[in-house]
């Protein structure tokens, strides 16, 4: 009876692999065709980079080239002081990730370790926080900055000063960090945090010595995401600094497109040194990205 | 599980202070005292700020001039401000491009990955490397290809003076705007894709090819309710995104004119001369428009928390 069935099914079977194949194919063409259509845009821009500006205004786009080099970049580097606007984002990424991870790390052990009545709430507030528009908050922001300048008599004190741009930072990606850190410690078992308070551990203790080594893993992956999104921020540092000098590279990038609208390549060459950092983080810590891009998964 | 002291319960039943030393209480006070006074002075207390002067008339600059306005400013916005609609149109046709375009991409592009075709790990770099780049490098990227001396217009054989102008020309600057957030978003959700890919169980797909169900079938019976959460998350990116969508348009005009989009708009009534509480009343516009993807979002992650 089964072979009866069997037999006459075998081929049909065998057909339909075929076509899948077929089909297989096809979508294998399509995804690389795409594939390249994607970084093409990156790979254009940094052929143009490495030529004059002057030869494609004589030539036209496809000319041949007759100079290529990396004069752009020298030039770029000197005249549009990107080494400057390099420290100022040093200044901001830097503390802003070391103080989120931080305080991200404090509230996530405390509400995952110490059950209150509010944690549920807390983390919602946080996580809900993070979310919102930063347009909503800026004008009291903005104006409490210069109030709290007038108050220690200094009106940089927060407003036009990096660390006015940290703590908005912290503030803001604190939440996701909460989030993320809180549901990684949900899967570290409570009887190792139980041994450590039978022992006697104190709080302080608990966290700094059994919580945080533990913590390793979503800590590289969240501090590889933050420095991205800090380092490619745009907005605050745009609205909360006046001074151009003390603008990271990302907000600096768009005063410089208009100063050197008559020089594009070398504008390029600008654009390709700004990304250096980001693919850096990318193509040598691209599981911890992945890996912190996907704990949470709310934004990028 | 008593050593899970709860420190509100702590004051009710003495019992179980010896727990906490004094030093622990204020250990604790500060790790979450700190943390939380920072997010609510920078975060929840200016949004409420934010929400109560977009009823009031002021310029930004004294404390003392602040007016009453009654629903005044959202008054102006909803029936003397075209550019209002104009921009809340943009930001409806951004979605729908991101919803019915850009989102279903990524997630195809995921599912194709997903199954190990040759090449995938150089396809999955090739895709996500986009969305490591700040919005102001993409501008500067795209502005080669696009410009009247770019690339496109080369292609097409155009000299400068009769070249197409892909951002001034309102015929096609949202459709190139949105080609090159797509850019960055496509990447983002396959990641985000292939992520819950991976944690579905493979044996159900095996079993519903052995049952000889299609690949479109599987997909769409097997594998597409199976990753609700994911999906749930992704829409909710998908609509968020959109209204956020600032930067990009920024960098290509400078913060003047150009394509309306509502975050721009807001921009352009908070920040520098002209701050009046317009722009409030625009921040909260934007702000009830992201109420429900947030509420879904909180939702679906804490679900197990509530319950």
């Amino acid at each position: 009876m089964t072979t009866n069935i069997k037999v006459p099914e075998f081929p049909k079977r065998k057909k339909k692999l075929y076509a899948q194949d077929i089909k297989d194919r096809f979508i294998s063409a399509f995804i690389a065709i795409f594939a390249i259509v994607w970084v093409f845009p990156i790979v254009w821009t940094l052929w143009s980079s490495l030529r004059p500006y002057k030869e494609i205004r004589a030539g036209g786009v496809f000319s041949p080239p007759q100079e290529l080099g990396f004069f752009n970049y020298e030039d770029a580097i000197g005249r549009m002081e990107l080494p400057t606007y390099f420290a100022n984002t040093a200044l901001i990424t830097l503390p802003a990730v070391f103080l989120t991870l931080l305080f991200g790390s404090l509230m996530a052990f405390v509400v995952t370790r110490y059950s209150f009545k509010l944690n549920v709430a807390m983390l919602l507030l946080f996580t809900a926080g993070n979310m919102l528009p930063p347009q909503l908050v800026f004008i009291p922001v903005f104006k409490l900055y210069l109030i709290l300048g007038d108050l220690v008599g200094d009106r940089r004190f927060l407003y036009d000063n990096h660390w006015g741009v940290v703590l908005i930072h912290v503030a803001f990606q604190m939440g996701f960090a909460t989030f993320v850190l809180s549901s990684y410690m949900k899967t570290i078992p409570k009887e190792i945090s139980e041994s450590a308070m039978v022992d006697g551990a104190s709080v302080f203790t608990h966290y700094w010595r059994v919580m945080l080594p533990l913590l390793r893993p979503p800590l590289a992956s969240l501090a590889v995401l933050m420095t991205t999104w800090i380092y490619n921020d745009f907005f605050w540092a745009l609205v909360l600094m006046s001074t151009d000098s003390k603008r990271p590279i990302t907000s600096a990038l768009g005063r410089l497109q208009g100063e050197f609208v008559t020089d594009y390549n070398l504008l390029a060459a600008g654009a390709m040194i700004a990304a250096i950092p980001t693919l850096i983080v990318f193509f040598v810590m691209r599981k911890q990205f992945v890996g912190g891009l996907t704990l949470g998964s709310t934004k990028g | 599980m008593t050593t899970e002291t709860a420190a509100l319960r702590e004051k009710v039943s003495p019992r179980r202070r010896r727990f906490f030393s004094r030093q622990d209480k204020i250990t604790l006070g500060f790790f979450i005292g700190i943390p939380t006074f920072l997010h609510l002075a920078l975060v929840w207390l200016p949004a409420i700020g934010t929400i109560l002067l977009s009823f009031t008339y002021w310029t930004g600059i004294r404390v003392e001039d602040i007016k009453f306005a009654g629903v005044a400013n959202y008054e102006n916005i909803f029936f003397n401000t075209p550019i209002f609609w104009d921009a809340l149109r943009v930001n409806v046709v951004w979605i729908l491009w991101f919803f019915f375009i850009a989102t279903p991409l990524g997630v195809l592009l995921a599912y194709q990955i997903d199954r190990e075709i040759r090449g995938h790990k150089f396809y999955q770099s090739a895709y996500f490397l986009p969305v490591v780049l700040s919005l102001a490098v993409t501008g500067i990227i795209w502005n080669f290809l696009l410009r009247p001396d770019g690339f496109v217009n080369g292609l097409l054989g155009l000299p400068i003076s009769e070249a197409v102008s892909f951002f001034g020309d309102d015929r096609y600057n949202i459709w190139v705007i949105m080609i090159m957030a797509s850019w960055r978003h496509i990447g983002y959700i396959m990641l985000l894709y292939l992520a819950g890919l991976k944690a579905i169980d493979a044996s159900l797909r095996e079993a519903a090819t052995i049952d000889g169900a299609t690949e479109w079938q599987t997909f769409r019976k097997v594998v597409f309710p199976a990753m609700r959460p994911v999906n749930i998350i992704v829409i909710v990116i998908t609509i968020i995104e959109s209204l956020r969508a600032f930067d990009m348009v920024y960098i290509i005009y400078g913060g003047r004119g150009g394509l309306p989009i509502l975050g721009v708009l807001v921009f352009e009534n908070i920040a520098g001369e002209g701050a009046s509480m317009k722009g409030a009343a625009y921040a909260v516009i934007l702000f009830v428009l992201s109420i429900v993807p947030i509420i879904t979002y909180l939702q679906q992650q804490f679900r197990e928390d509530v319950s």
